[in-house]
């Protein structure tokens, strides 16, 4: 067998050690995305509190309470979290268990 | 019961964030694990689908002007074509790596059309201002999709392209139908 090829079982748990590392930080960072767009939307609504009409709702119409930007944000960044990133990181960690990857 | 520009901008603000989430999300985790539940690989292609939808209804309340409607038409086409074409890619109808380049020019129209259809100069107003930076901005951004195309393994391309769409979806967010490019006029015009 070719040197290049094989590697010895101390570099396999290396590699093996680095790569569940690296599936760690993908984890983190796929189930900090959400929240932290919704912290974004938070401090939206804080810096600029005129944009949330519900604090103000005198002569406003439907759309300025249905589509009220740091709370769109707020919204969005729940969708993902719920919706996309939770089966995410299952199929991320998953693909951990499997020993076939 | 028509929606104002902002309005609509802010919408589509929040779909083009949720668009760049996802796409953001693809390049972290890898495209296998991505496409490990199918309904998750035809997402973007749906999503894109449906905003040349919605795009056309905004077509629809942009009779107050030719050129507004022709552009959101132009957008609406774009978006709807682009869409189709990934969603054959998923499907798995059509192979090859250069097709990225219908998305390529989906983004070139419609950074072309943000472009003309802005009649006032960059620093006219706020609406001004990102209609022309945005328009910029997502020509300068054909370049990702291009990228793909030439280098589909490269994740850079795919990166700058998610990137894209959330700071597209800034842009939108920041938008008002009447306000100085930086501050707002407090007490002088509603909202």
């Amino acid at each position: 067998m070719s040197s290049e090829i094989a590697t010895s079982i101390p570099e396999r748990a290396e590699h093996r050690r680095r790569r569940a590392t690296l599936r760690q930080l993908r984890v983190l960072t796929v189930q900090l995305l959400g929240p932290l767009t919704m912290i974004a939307g938070v401090v939206w609504a804080v810096a600029q509190p005129y944009r949330i009409v519900f604090l103000d709702p005198d002569g406003k119409g439907l759309y300025d309470f249905l589509f009220q930007p740091p709370l769109l944000v707020v919204v969005v960044g729940l969708a993902y979290a719920v919706g996309i990133a939770q089966g995410l990181v299952e199929d991320l960690e998953a693909e951990g268990d499997d020993p076939a990857t | 019961m028509i929606p104002r520009p902002e309005t609509a901008h802010w919408l589509a603000a929040a779909f083009a964030l949720l668009l760049g989430l996802v796409l953001l999300s693809e390049v972290i985790v890898g495209t296998q694990v991505f496409r490990r539940r199918p309904w998750r690989a035809y997402l973007f292609p749906s999503l894109a689908l449906c905003s040349g939808v919605g795009l056309w209804v905004i077509t629809i309340f942009s009779t107050f002007s030719t050129m507004h409607l022709v552009a959101h038409a132009l957008w609406a086409e774009a978006a709807m074509i682009a869409g189709g074409v990934q969603l054959a890619v998923v499907r798995g109808k059509l192979r090859s790596p250069h097709w990225s380049l219908v998305t390529a020019i989906a983004l070139l129209v419609s950074g072309a059309a943000f472009l003309v259809h802005e009649p006032n100069p960059w620093l006219y107003s706020r609406a001004a201002f990102l209609h022309h930076a945005i328009g910029w901005m997502l020509v300068a951004a054909a370049l990702f999709p291009i990228g793909q195309a030439l280098r589909p393994r490269w994740p850079l391309w795919r990166a700058g392209f998610a990137l894209t769409f959330i700071v597209l979806a800034l842009l939108l967010f920041a938008d008002r139908d009447a306000a100085p490019i930086f501050g707002r006029f407090a007490g002088v015009v509603a909202g």
